[in-house]
Order: structure tokens, then C-alpha cells, then sequence
């Protein structure tokens, strides 16, 4: 017992010793595939299809980083994440990136040791009601029935609004989405809150969706984007210059399908994001067609967007914030230069 | 004194038997209606039992098969049935019912977790059935490797260099036991599996493998689900923790005290929270605890975990087993001058084990069903297939479908192993 | 060697052993503090102290999201208690039920228990927890249900019980001329009248009590024994009706107001789905411990008692259940035990017992996986080992006294 204790600690430390140090895009590279996180089940985000493949607006970001990072877009695994698992899967190496609507706040990217890549989704929280209950705005909502997601910001969110505001509320606390949905679609509780990208998802998919209202006020900043680990800033970079490509590719109207011929472009700006211009790529270590894979494996940062909870889709969403800048919106990339 | 009022000298004739013995209302009568109480308590269940029916069945039947979203599901109801008329969607169930049992694996390889069913029934025969020929047993021993290689797959090197080590060591064990002592021969033999293992499997494998590549393809742990999952959890949690049951349980029973105490804190530390603190330890703790940069995979360490958990229940139906035994037996193994051990392996394990079985089987039965759990921690059982299937919109806002299916399926598969089970406890009291 | 040395084998092995452990545990512990240095964080409980800043729907003592985190475990402590009393209440009744029904001669009855134990036993209870909750959610009406000139849904029992798909709403008992509150030690408080009451009710039993033995002492004299139903009933009810009476005690209807019904005490759908889920799942465990109980004991006692002239009555009350009582309990107090830990599922529901606080929302809002999740499973030790210790206590003083 005590030889066998010791001869197992000495040789998991030594065998610790030796995968601690790896960089993760070697790590990477190495295996051959992307460890991703994404979400356990969310509507337009991230769910399995009847053949059992990802899809969605959280998992064409991976799909993007590993086009870039490994020139294959399935070259993924992706692990579904709990909200209470997702950064100790991220701290312990267990997924590399982690692309699961997850909330830019100060205490994540400092106490929690993560590096945010960026922004992709400006969101807030906000409130829906059922139309017959008369409510017009959340400032009328005192003894209400609120159901939220826990292991959320949002659940601080709205203990602190209707603390300001003095009002009483019962909070209905529910694990994921499906479930609040049928707890208030069957009037379970008078109040849905969430993000409003959710909120927008949910009232899409119901019978009848002018019976639900989305109250105008917004309780919250949400900006959700994909993060990584302290420490490694490569990778890091990597993971925040393929979103920016992305954003960058709508702006310039590169496509899925054009950006494979757009390599003489005579925008010099679109010559150095392709690679057919200066060596932007070796800078963060990645094939000069890095951007270009990205791009053609899930589209532009517009194409992600439209085919998974765009205007045409079950979700029905709006651009609005996530518009690009040029469009009075918020999503705007860095130059690549 | 003697004399008695009345004899009857002749012979009363037969009575009719009663009108309504033999037929419908007879056995109706003295079975559900022979008192007050007994009447009425028939009345209700019966009613109970055809509201019940009466509410499930149109729903049941008044159904879609072969729609492709909740809504066409809805739109197909209300043209076939009428209007005001909710049915079932069981579309849900035929579009997806080889994902909840098989999960993401490659559809192509289907054949492999159905081939691993198999011969896992096949390799718990001589354990289940007496009359199964002994030697089949060793292929029961090397089932484990071969059921991992075969759903895991990979080169099939590497699973033959661990074989072949367990098995030169198990050969080498009784002559090097003879020459160096029982505790330096476990010892060297531990040491040099570790050793093996670590460092001479992964470049072996490979050179082999360069030689004469023979191997299936591999299929990445996040690919497992459903059902698949569930057994695989299930029935790898029970037999590895068998043998650390057997440990505990001796330990338990054990006249040194720190070995019984520790014995005692294992079992009572793993029967005295639930599951799910455990199954979180397995999500988010275990690595903390391990060196750093340790990373395994989570079913690994959900396996790990449900077998630590079912180890500590195993124990305590091995400890009334190995109680049950007639004090007798141990006596006539000491008497025979056989060690520890030898009495243990010999005379008191075969027979505590034989008695414990109908217990181990309940308890698989119980860690089969727990093995739901997992959905909580963001693995993708039939549970958490079911909330994953329900973020598809094509399917947001299916319910009750889901869980039917997967209630039916854990019902069949739980009730026959508690038949089993059952007939088993029968013959074994019978054997006494 | 000291190993073949049988005098010194025993003392070698526990010593390697504990070397061994104490091994070990030190890797353990060290892997554990290198680990957290590197994600900077140290063990520490001072998070506890720290406000929840979140809301606990159910909660028996006073709580806000201003309170502690350590306040809140208390919150999902006493959640957990009460679902697991309610639940072991309810599932004994129904599994002695369904264990008796299921010996009955009628065959309707014995075969419907029988299906019923099947179908409970073999599915797995979270199952049965979620798909509780999701028939309580779509199958009873929304409060806005019970509003307008001819509303859909009405409430039961004279308009006292109002069952919707949040809740059940059920009357409040009040005293109009309360003794207030005690504050024990700042945590909670106790209702004074709610001890008054007990302390009359059980004075009240232990003077019935004497009464029976005094009526006891004059039959073992006399042979007669005096007719005193009348007055034990008179010593209980009489005087702790007279406390109410005396406190003005009256009941609060629920009524609906603004979004939700309010008054009354509310039984929120999580905790009335997941009592009854692990009621009714318990009850099919416990009624074929009852039934087997029952059969244990041979037909062979009921002979015997019935020839020495024991009425039916008293061959249960002094033969069969002190015997069947030996064989039941030990199994429904481990049942007792699965149903405790089985209520750390209410996280499947929102339930917010301690798994939902401590080990869940003030996990997630805290990062203090280790911390939280060792405090949780020493929380469910501890009251897994209190009740095994009473269940060691009852079997040692129940065993058969063999000589």
C-alpha cells in the first residue's frame, strides 16, 4: 500500500510535470482536435440534430476556431456544460474554449482567472409577460411570480431590481430553459425573465406568440462572448482575432461562399485578413489561410447569426445591438493591420 | 354420562354446490365482493383505474408518427382528429429513438455497442446460471478488455500488451509467491503493471501498430449517450466495484481495528450522502485533487466516482452474506488449517457470494436507475438527451413523449432484472 | 519476518496500512493547495459571511438577498428537513397502506398494489420528480383561472383550499390575542403560542396517560375496569381548545390578490411535486417491507394467540406487530435514509433545499467548488449518521434477547 501510494504519486507528478507546460495550440495541433464547451441544450445557441451533430450560434464559433486553428471545421469535441461547470472545465484544461453564452463580468475575467476573447452578442435582461395579465412595464410587477434560470447572473440581476425598486416577488428558480418555458407557458409563474435573445427564442416558439409580451425595460448589461484561460495569451489572441475575423468578413462582405475567390480583393485590408498580404498569420502562429478557412466553414459573423436566430429563423431575432457598427450597431472589430 | 340425544343412522345427500361456483360472477363474488369493505375498495380502484385509461389512451392513440416538428406534430393531430383534439407526438420518439439509445455514436457502428450487449450477457452466464459450462468464465475475465476495445475502439494493441501482462502475471504469481514471499511478489507485480502501463503500452502500441495495423475505429467518449451510457456506467460501476466490495466487506468484518475502522468510515462516509455530491466531487473536484494538468475524461471519472459509490453498498450486501454463513464454516476452515485467505477463497466467499447475489442484483438495479443522475452534471443520458432534444426548435415544447419513452424503457429493463432476481432468490432457498 | 511472525502479522499490516493512508491523504492534500494556488484561490469558509444576493422562494426562517450565504444553507437545511419529514410521513402511510392492500384477499386491490410497486420501484425517481412537476405544471389551473364573473376553477373546502399550477394554498392558522415571538439567539424565532399549545396538548396526553394507569391499577384489583374515554378525551382536547380559544385563534382564508393568490400558507409546486414524487416512489419500497414484515411472522403465533383466547385486536396489537415491528423497521429507517438523500433531486426542480443553495446558487455565485460541496456531503453525514444512530439504538433495545 505505502510503496504502491508512492510509486503512483511520483509517477502521476512526473507525468503532470510533463503535460503542464505544453502551450494549448501545440496541444491542440498535437491531438488534432478543438475541446470545446458549449451549452447542455439552448435554443439557436447550441443542440444536437437528429444525427447527433452540434449546431448553432455558440458552436459555429468553435467551428471557426478550429477551421482556423486545425484547417477542419468538425475537428471538435465539444462537452456539454453545465452554467455550475463551465469555468472549472475551462481551469482544469478539460475544454480549451469555452463558447457558452456566458457573461463578460469583472469578477469572471479577474477573480475567476478567465480571458474573455470578446464580445459576440450584446444582450440584457429583460422581462415577458402574458399579454392577458395587462402588465406594461416591470415596474408593475410587485408580487409576482418571476421565473429564472439559476446558476445565472441573472438571478443577482433581479434580486437587486426589485430590491431597488421596494418591490416583493416570488422567485420560481428552474434549471434550463425547456423548463421555464413550459412552466410559463402554462401561467406557472406571470413573469419569464432572462436574456432577451432568450426571451425573444421563447415567445417565438409559442402557439400564438402576440399572447406574450416582452416588457421594454432592460435590467441589465449582457455582453456574451466566448473566453479562454489566464495565462495563455496565444492562444488567447487566437481565439480573439477569429471572432474579429468574423466581424470583420460581414464588414468587408466576405461570405461562406465568395471568400475563397476574394484572395485578390483590392482592399488591402481584406488581402491581409485572407493571407494573400503581409504575414499577419505567423504573428499569432496559425497558416496564412487561417481566417479564410474560418470564414468559409460557418460564414460571416451576419451569416452565423441569420442562419441560426436570425430574422428568418424559428427565433425570429432582430440584429438591433449586434448590428455592426456601421449599421448603428455595436459589433465592431479591431483593424487588421 | 354416554348417552347422547341424537345419531343419525342414515346418509344426509349431497348438497347441491353452489350456483355460481366455477363460473364469472362466482369468482367474481368471493374474490372482489365478499364484504362491505372489500366491495367498495373494488369499486374505486376499478374507476380509478378506468379514468385513468380513459385519459391516456385517446391521447396515446390520437397521435403522430411522422411528422418532423412539434408544429407540423400539432397541425397533422388537428387534421386527422379534429380541432380541440391533443394527442401524442411520438415523432419526437421515431425521429430520435436510436439517438436515446445509442447517443452520438457513429450510426455506422451501431453493430459494436449491440455486439458489446451481447456478449456481456453472454460473459455473465456462468455467473447467472449454474448449468453454464465453468469454462466459459474466462471469457467472462476477458470480456471488460474486450467490451472496451470494442466500443472505445482504438488499435487493438494496445488493450492486448495490458492482457497479456495481467495474464503473465496472474501465471507468474504462485511460483514467484513461492520464492520471494506473498507481500514482495504483490508488490513487484503492482509495480510492474503501473510501470508497464505508463511506459511501455503507449510506445509498444504504437510500433506494434505500425507493424500490423489492426485495430476499429475510435469513437471519443463525448460521442457516448442514451441508454449506451447508462449501461455502460451501470454495469462497469457494479462489477468493478465487486471486488472492492469483497475488500471492504472483509475489512468490515476484520479483527484489526484500523482496518476495521477504516472500513467502517469508507462505507458509512459513501451510504451517508447522496449521489449527486458525489457525482459533483466527480465533475468539479476531482481536479482539484489530482496532480496538476491531470485531465481525464468525465465518464471516466463519473465511473470512478459510481464505483466508489457502488462499492460502498455492494460492501454491506456481502458483509449479510458472509453473516448468513453458519458459524460452522469458518470453524471447519480453521479446522482444516487453511490461512486467511485460502479459507476466504476457498469455503467462505463462494458460498457468502452465492447468497448475496439477489442483493447485488438489487443493487445494480439501483445504481441503473441513479445512473440518471448524471443528467446533472451535463451528461447526456437519456435525461439530459431528452432537455437536449427539447432545445432543437424544431422539437421545443415536447414533454410528456420523452419522458414516457424513457420511463417504459427503465421500466423493462429494471422490472425483468427484478423477476430475475426473484426467481434467483427462489432457488437459492431452495438449495438450503 | 514480521510478516510470518503471527504474533507481529496483525500490528505490521495496520501500520503499513495507516502509513499508507496518511500517504495517501498527504498527496491528496497536497495536490488540493497546489491546485488552488495556481488558480489563485486559498481554502477558505470566510465566503460564508459574504451577502447571498439571492432570493430563496421557501424559506422557514427569516432570510433576504441581503442575507449571508451561511443564512441561506440554513434556509436550504431546513427546506431539506421539511421535505424529508414530509415525505417519510407520507410514504409510511401509504407504503403500510399498500403493503396490507397488497395481502388482501381481493383481486382487484392486491393486483393493482402489485402494478403499483412495479411501476414505482423500476422507474428511476428523478424521473418520477420531473415528470411529478411537469403534471402539476399542466394539468391544474393557473390562478388567473379562479378571476372573473364565472371563473373556470373554483377552490375546495368552502373556499378555504386553493389548488393552481404554482401551489396549494391552504388556511393559516392565527391568534388574534398572540403571545408573540421569542428570538432564540438572533437566528430565528419561535412561536410562543405554537409552544404554549404544545406544552398543553402534551400535559394534556401525559394526564390521560395516568388516568389509563390508575383505570389499570383498579382493574388488576377489583377486576372491574372504569369507563375513562370519556375524560381522556375531555383532559386532551379540553384544555388546548381552551388555548385557542383563550388566544383567539382563527383561520386566513387565501384570496386571490394582484397576480397571485396570497394569505394562507403556500405549498409551492416544487415542494408538493417533489413530496409526493418521493412519497410515492418511498411507499412501494416500504410496502414490501411491511408486507414481507407481515409474513415473517408464522401463521403458527396467530394459532397459538387465537387458543389462548386472544381476541383478533389484541393477538395484532401484542403478538403480530411487536414481532412484524422487528423485521420493519430496521429496513424503513434506511428507507427513511434514501428518501432524505434523495431529496438532494429537488435541484431538478428549483426546490431550494441545500443542494440548490449551498451547493448550488452560492456555488455558482461563489466559485468555491470545494468548499461548498465538502460542507454539503458533511451536512447529509451528519444527518444520515444521526438517524443510523437511532436506528442502531431501536435494533440493539428490539433485538431478541437470545440467552
Amino acid at each position: 500500500m505505502k510503496i504502491r501510494a508512492l510509486v503512483a504519486s511520483l509517477l502521476l507528478l512526473f507525468w503532470a510535470s510533463l503535460s503542464l507546460n505544453a502551450q494549448t495550440l501545440d496541444d491542440t495541433r498535437a491531438s488534432g482536435v478543438l475541446k470545446c464547451g458549449i451549452n447542455t441544450g439552448l435554443v439557436g445557441f447550441a443542440y444536437p440534430d437528429e444525427a447527433g451533430n452540434w449546431k448553432g450560434f455558440d458552436v459555429d464559433y468553435c467551428r471557426a476556431v478550429a477551421a482556423a486553428v486545425l484547417g477542419d471545421p468538425d475537428a471538435v469535441e465539444y462537452t456539454p456544460l453545465t452554467g455550475k461547470q463551465r469555468f472549472t472545465a475551462l481551469a482544469a484544461g478539460q475544454v480549451d474554449v469555452l463558447s457558452r453564452n456566458t457573461t463578460w463580468t469583472f469578477s469572471r475575467d479577474t477573480d475567476l482567472k478567465q480571458t474573455f476573447a470578446g464580445i459576440n452578442y450584446y444582450d440584457g435582461q429583460g422581462f415577458m409577460v402574458h399579454a392577458s395579465s395587462g402588465v406594461m412595464s416591470a415596474y408593475e410587477l410587485s408580487g409576482a411570480a418571476v421565473c429564472i434560470q439559476t446558476g445565472t447572473t441573472t438571478e443577482l440581476n433581479l434580486a437587486d431590481f426589485f430590491r431597488a425598486n421596494d418591490m416583493d416577488y416570488d422567485p420560481v428558480p428552474i434549471e434550463t430553459n425547456a423548463e421555464a418555458k413550459q412552466q410559463f407557458f402554462a401561467e406557472a409563474c406571470d413573469v419569464y425573465t432572462s436574456d432577451r435573445s432568450g426571451l425573444a427564442a421563447t415567445r417565438a416558439s409559442h402557439e400564438d406568440p402576440d399572447s406574450l409580451m416582452v416588457l421594454p425595460e432592460i435590467i441589465s448589461k449582457e455582453p456574451l462572448g466566448p473566453l479562454v484561460r489566464h495565462g495563455d495569451d496565444q492562444w488567447a489572441d487566437i481565439a480573439r482575432w477569429v471572432l474579429n475575423a468574423l466581424i470583420t468578413a460581414e464588414e468587408k462582405g466576405l461570405t461562406m461562399d465568395n471568400v475563397m475567390s476574394m484572395g485578390d480583393s483590392n482592399d488591402p485590408e481584406v488581402r491581409r485578413l485572407l493571407g494573400t498580404e503581409g504575414e499577419l498569420a505567423s504573428f499569432i502562429g496559425l497558416d496564412s489561410s487561417w481566417a479564410a478557412n474560418a470564414i468559409a466553414a460557418v460564414g460571416n459573423y451576419g451569416e452565423i447569426f441569420e442562419r441560426h436566430i436570425g430574422v428568418n429563423t424559428a427565433i425570429g431575432l432582430e440584429r438591433g445591438h449586434n448590428a455592426l457598427w456601421t449599421d448603428g450597431g455595436l459589433i465592431y472589430s479591431p483593424p487588421f493591420r | 354420562m354416554g348417552q347422547s340425544g341424537f345419531v343419525r343412522k342414515t346418509m344426509v345427500p349431497a348438497a347441491a354446490p353452489p350456483m355460481l361456483e366455477g363460473t364469472v360472477i362466482g369468482w367474481l363474488r368471493a374474490n372482489l365482493f365478499n364484504s362491505w369493505l372489500n366491495s367498495a375498495l373494488s369499486v374505486v380502484f376499478v374507476t380509478a383505474v378506468a379514468y385513468l385509461l380513459w385519459q391516456f389512451i385517446p391521447w396515446a392513440f390520437k397521435s403522430s408518427w411522422t411528422a418532423n416538428s412539434l408544429v407540423e406534430c400539432r397541425q397533422q393531430i388537428k387534421a386527422g382528429f379534429g380541432e380541440d383534439v391533443s394527442g401524442a407526438c411520438w415523432a419526437v420518439i421515431r425521429e430520435r429513438y436510436l439517438q436515446l439509445i445509442y447517443g452520438f455514436y457513429p450510426a455506422d457502428l451501431y453493430w459494436r455497442p449491440n455486439l458489446t450487449f451481447v456478449l456481456m450477457l453472454i460473459a455473465l452466464a456462468p455467473v447467472l446460471f449454474p448449468t453454464v459450462s465453468r469454462k466459459l468464465l474466462l471469457f467472462s475475465c476477458m470480456y471488460p478488455f474486450l467490451g472496451y476495445w470494442l466500443l472505445w475502439g482504438g488499435s487493438i494493441w494496445g488493450v492486448a500488451l495490458v492482457v497479456a501482462e495481467l495474464a503473465l502475471a496472474f501465471y507468474l504469481l504462485s511460483p514467484l509467491t513461492a520464492r520471494f514471499g506473498l507481500l514482495i511478489t504483490i508488490v513487484g507485480v503492482v509495480l510492474a503493471t503501473v510501470l508497464w502501463w505508463l511506459f511501455a503500452v503507449a510506445p509498444l502500441q504504437s510500433l506494434f501498430h505500425g507493424i500490423l495495423p489492426l485495430g476499429l475505429r475510435a469513437v471519443p467518449s463525448n460521442q457516448f449517450g442514451g441508454f449506451t451510457l447508462s449501461t455502460i456506467i451501470g454495469v462497469t460501476g457494479i462489477v468493478a466495484s465487486l471486488p472492492l466490495g469483497i475488500l471492504w466487506a472483509l475489512g468490515r468484518r476484520s479483527d484489526m481495528l484500523i482496518v476495521r475502522s477504516i472500513s467502517v468510515g469508507f462505507i458509512e462516509l459513501i451510504r451517508g450522502v447522496p449521489l449527486i455530491t458525489l457525482l459533483f466531487v466527480a465533475s468539479t473536484l476531482l481536479n482539484i485533487f489530482l496532480p496538476p494538468g491531470t485531465s481525464f475524461d468525465i465518464i471516466l471519472r463519473v465511473v470512478i466516482v459510481v464505483t466508489l459509490f457502488s462499492s460502498g453498498y455492494v460492501a454491506e450486501v456481502i458483509r449479510g452474506g458472509l453473516a448468513a454463513l453458519p458459524v460452522g464454516q469458518y470453524e471447519a476452515s480453521d479446522a482444516l488449517g487453511l490461512d486467511y485467505w485460502k479459507s476466504m477463497r476457498l469455503v467462505v466467499l463462494p458460498q457468502a457470494l452465492k447468497i448475496s447475489i439477489p442483493g447485488i442484483v438489487s443493487s445494480f438495479i439501483g445504481l441503473f436507475k441513479d445512473t440518471t443522475l448524471v443528467s446533472i452534471i451535463g451528461l447526456l443520458d437519456p435525461l439530459g438527451l431528452s432537455n437536449a432534444i427539447r432545445a432543437d426548435s424544431a422539437w421545443n415544447g415536447i414533454v410528456w413523449e420523452l419522458y414516457v419513452f424513457i420511463a417504459v424503457m427503465f421500466f423493462a429493463f429494471c422490472f425483468a432484472m427484478s423477476r430475475y432476481s426473484m426467481h434467483l432468490e427462489r432457488r437459492l432457498e431452495t438449495g438450503h | 519476518m514480521l510478516l510470518n511472525d503471527s504474533r507481529y502479522r496483525s500490528t505490521t499490516i495496520q501500520v503499513v496500512v495507516v502509513i499508507g493512508l496518511m500517504l495517501f491523504f498527504a498527496w491528496l492534500i497536497n495536490n488540493t493547495l497546489n491546485n488552488l494556488a495556481s488558480l489563485g484561490k486559498g481554502v477558505s469558509l470566510s465566503f460564508l459571511n459574504a451577502p447571498a444576493s439571492y432570493d430563496i422562494n421557501q424559506r422557514l426562517i427569516e432570510y433576504t438577498s441581503r442575507s449571508t450565504h451561511l443564512r441561506a444553507s440554513v434556509v436550504g437545511l431546513l427546506n431539506t428537513l421539511l421535505v424529508a419529514a414530509l415525505g417519510c410521513a407520507l410514504a409510511t402511510v401509504m407504503g403500510v397502506i399498500i403493503g396490507i392492500l397488497r395481502l388482501s384477499t381481493n383481486w382487484v386491490v392486491s393486483r393493482l398494489m402489485a402494478v403499483y410497486v412495479e411501476v414505482f420501484r423500476n422507474v428511476p425517481i428523478l424521473l418520477w420528480i420531473v415528470f411529478f412537476m411537469a403534471v402539476l405544471i399542466e394539468t391544474l389551473p393557473k390562478p388567473a383561472a379562479f378571476r372573473g364573473e364565472n371563473p373556470e376553477a373554483s377552490l375546495f373546502l368552502w373556499d378555504s383550499v386553493a389548488i393552481t399550477n404554482r401551489g396549494w394554498y391552504v388556511p393559516e392558522p392565527l391568534f388574534s390575542r398572540g403571545l408573540g415571538d421569542l428570538d432564540v439567539g438572533g437566528l430565528f424565532y419561535l412561536s410562543m403560542d405554537l409552544f404554549a399549545l404544545v406544552a398543553v396538548f402534551v400535559a394534556g396526553l401525559m394526564a390521560s396517560a395516568r388516568l389509563v394507569r390508575r383505570a389499570q391499577r383498579i382493574q388488576e384489583t377489583t377486576g372491574v375496569r372504569p369507563v375513562t374515554w370519556y375524560w381522556r378525551v375531555l383532559l386532551i382536547a379540553g384544555p388546548t381548545l381552551a388555548l385557542l380559544f383563550i388566544l383567539g385563534f382563527h383561520l386566513r382564508l387565501p384570496e386571490l390578490k394582484g397576480f397571485n393568490f396570497t394569505n394562507g400558507i403556500y405549498m409551492r409546486n416544487s415542494l408538493v411535486a417533489l413530496w409526493l414524487a418521493l412519497s410515492c416512489y418511498t411507499a412501494a419500497f416500504i410496502a414490501e417491507i411491511v408486507r414481507a414484515g407481515i409474513q415473517a411472522v408464522s401463521k403458527g403465533q396467530t394459532e397459538a394467540s387465537y387458543s389462548l383466547g386472544l381476541r383478533p385486536r389484541l393477538t395484532m396489537n401484542l403478538i403480530i406487530l411487536p414481532q412484524a415491528l422487528r423485521v420493519i423497521i430496521p429496513p424503513l429507517i434506511s428507507q427513511y435514509l434514501n428518501l432524505t438523500k434523495n431529496s438532494s433531486l429537488a435541484i431538478a426542480i428549483g426546490y431550494m433545499d441545500i443542494t440548490g443553495t449551498l451547493g448550488g446558487i452560492t456555488l455558482n455565485q461563489t466559485g468555491r467548488e470545494l468548499e461548498c460541496i465538502l460542507l454539503l456531503m458533511i451536512v447529509y453525514l451528519c444527518i444520515s449518521l444521526s438517524v443510523s444512530s437511532v436506528m442502531n439504538w431501536y435494533n440493539s433495545k428490539v433485538k431478541l434477547k437470545e440467552k
